[in-house]
């Protein structure tokens, strides 16, 4: 299996580069009508608020072009976490607090009907740092109708643990690598509506798993793992992922103008991967303005999936399979969310230095329903835990302005 | 027969410029409009990928690259 998942990565790998060429040759004579994203500064702020999780913190963003040809953008974000959720709270760990910081630097050339885009973001934590590459080309064509984009990221993760809040003295410091490619094709259909589709392949190698995630197994062990099992109590053991990941995502979205100001929208994402996740993803808004400075939109999204092969909820014995997951993220779920949110426009007519600005405030409520992940907080035989749901909220209050 | 599918393809891709656009440049006005951009808030659109992603194992063809957990 491993074999032929390298072998498809290889033809992946060989068709990428083949029409990345083939876009190089284009973009040496065409005549343009691509455009740099605008310049504009945005100060975000967001939270998240759920499953006993709070994450809150800014976002700063600034965009600048250089010259006719260039673009860069900064991007300074920061995650303030406050952890007491049920994976924290079931490993017998305390609740805890900590920062994430995330800086991205993003460079765009345009030639012609082609734009380039390198980007670099680094992430650190106290105990996992990303430092991300991406390189992007897109290419308008067919009458500017239609835009092909192909992408290339690389990500090279540290990843340690603490222990009281310093490093754990017994965790050696791990890595993993994330390898991205992406093709996407935006159509324009019709002067109404657009549509877009996104392929993904992304392959990981490396240490994958989370540290401070553990195993369950049934107290008394079982010596027979045939379900229902019988478990008075449960014990804790590491959990132990494989250290290859491949997976493909493909999405389609549209959007689609109607007849009078307002605009209506829709996706779906499959995925697959090489540890049995199956994920569907489906999204529909609308957006509406009103009394010309005004602008409010609503959305929902659904998600489910299915579990990674080697993940259960309670395991029959101590170390009963080489690959062990108790990750409610590798469980069987389905998510629902539901959101609004209202901009309103100010100095449209421009005002000093600026040509104009918005206040936006968007708000999202979006409830987990686990289908094989038990509350390991409750005091009951494990197969008699009610399984775990629980709501998030989340927000975001953000001022963007042109200029 | 790959080979000549990727003749084909690429006859395609050299020869669009000549395509007629079906649809106008005065008529592309609605499409010009900020309701019909897919991404009109960036560092907004890529936060709310972020939620997702960090709680969800899927990953991927959506709208943002990066790194970092955030997750525990």
């Amino acid at each position: 299996m491993r074999v032929s998942q390298q072998v498809a990565g290889v033809a992946v790998t060989k068709s990428f580069w083949l029409i990345l060429s083939i876009l190089f040759a284009l973009a040496s004579h065409n005549v343009g009508a691509a455009v740099l994203p605008a310049d504009r500064a945005d100060v975000l702020y967001h939270s998240y608020d759920g499953g006993g999780v709070e994450v809150t913190g800014p976002s700063v963003l600034v965009r600048k072009s250089i010259g006719d040809s260039f673009s860069g953008s900064l991007n300074y974000y920061i995650d303030n976490v406050s952890s007491a959720s049920i994976d924290v709270l079931s490993s017998g760990a305390s609740p805890y607090e900590e920062e994430r910081t995330e800086k991205s630097v993003n460079l765009d050339y345009l030639h012609d009907k082609t734009i380039m885009s390198l980007s670099y973001t680094n992430s650190e934590e106290s105990d996992y740092i990303a430092d991300t590459f991406s390189f992007n080309i897109s290419q308008d064509m067919f009458g500017d109708l239609t835009t092909v984009t192909l992408g290339y990221s690389q990500g090279d993760n540290t990843i340690g643990k603490n222990y009281q809040g310093q490093p754990d003295p017994n965790f050696t410091e791990q890595n993993s690598t994330t390898r991205s490619y992406r093709v996407g094709v935006s159509q324009v259909i019709t002067k109404d509506s657009l549509l877009t589709g996104v392929f993904e392949s992304i392959a990981d190698e490396g240490y994958l798993q989370n540290p401070y995630r553990s195993a369950r197994y049934c107290v008394p062990p079982l010596t027979d793992p045939v379900p229902p099992p019988n478990c008075t109590g449960d014990a804790f053991e590491p959990e132990n992922y494989p250290n290859t990941r491949s997976s493909n995502a493909i999405a389609i979205r549209g959007r689609y103008y109607l007849p009078y100001r307002a605009s209506i929208f829709g996706g779906y994402r499959y995925y697959n991967d090489s540890w049995g996740i199956r994920g569907n993803t489906v999204e529909l808004g609308y957006v509406h303005p009103f009394k010309t400075a005004w602008l409010a939109e609503i959305n929902y999204r659904y998600y489910t999936q299915t579990k990674a092969d080697f993940y259960q909820d309670i395991f029959p014995y101590p170390d009963s399979q080489n690959f062990l997951a108790r990750d409610k993220e590798l469980s069987t779920f389905d998510s629902n969310s539901v959101g609004f949110g209202i901009s309103y426009d100010f100095a449209t007519a421009g005002w000093k230095y600026i040509d104009r600005g918005s206040l936006n405030f968007y708000y999202n409520y979006i409830y987990f329903d686990y289908k094989d992940f038990r509350n390991a907080l409750v005091d009951a035989p494990p197969q008699e835990q009610p399984l775990y749901n629980f709501s998030a909220n989340v927000l975001r209050l953000f001022v963007s302005i042109w200029y | 027969m790959k080979h000549n599918i990727l003749l084909i393809l690429l006859v395609m891709v050299l020869t669009g410029c000549s395509i007629e656009p079906w649809v106008k440049p005065y008529e592309r006005a609605h499409l010009a409009d900020p309701i019909m951009n897919p991404s009109r808030d960036p560092v907004s659109d890529s936060y709310m990928h972020h939620v997702h992603e960090v709680r969800e194992g899927s990953r991927g063809a959506g709208i943002a690259t990066g790194g970092g957990c955030g997750c525990n």
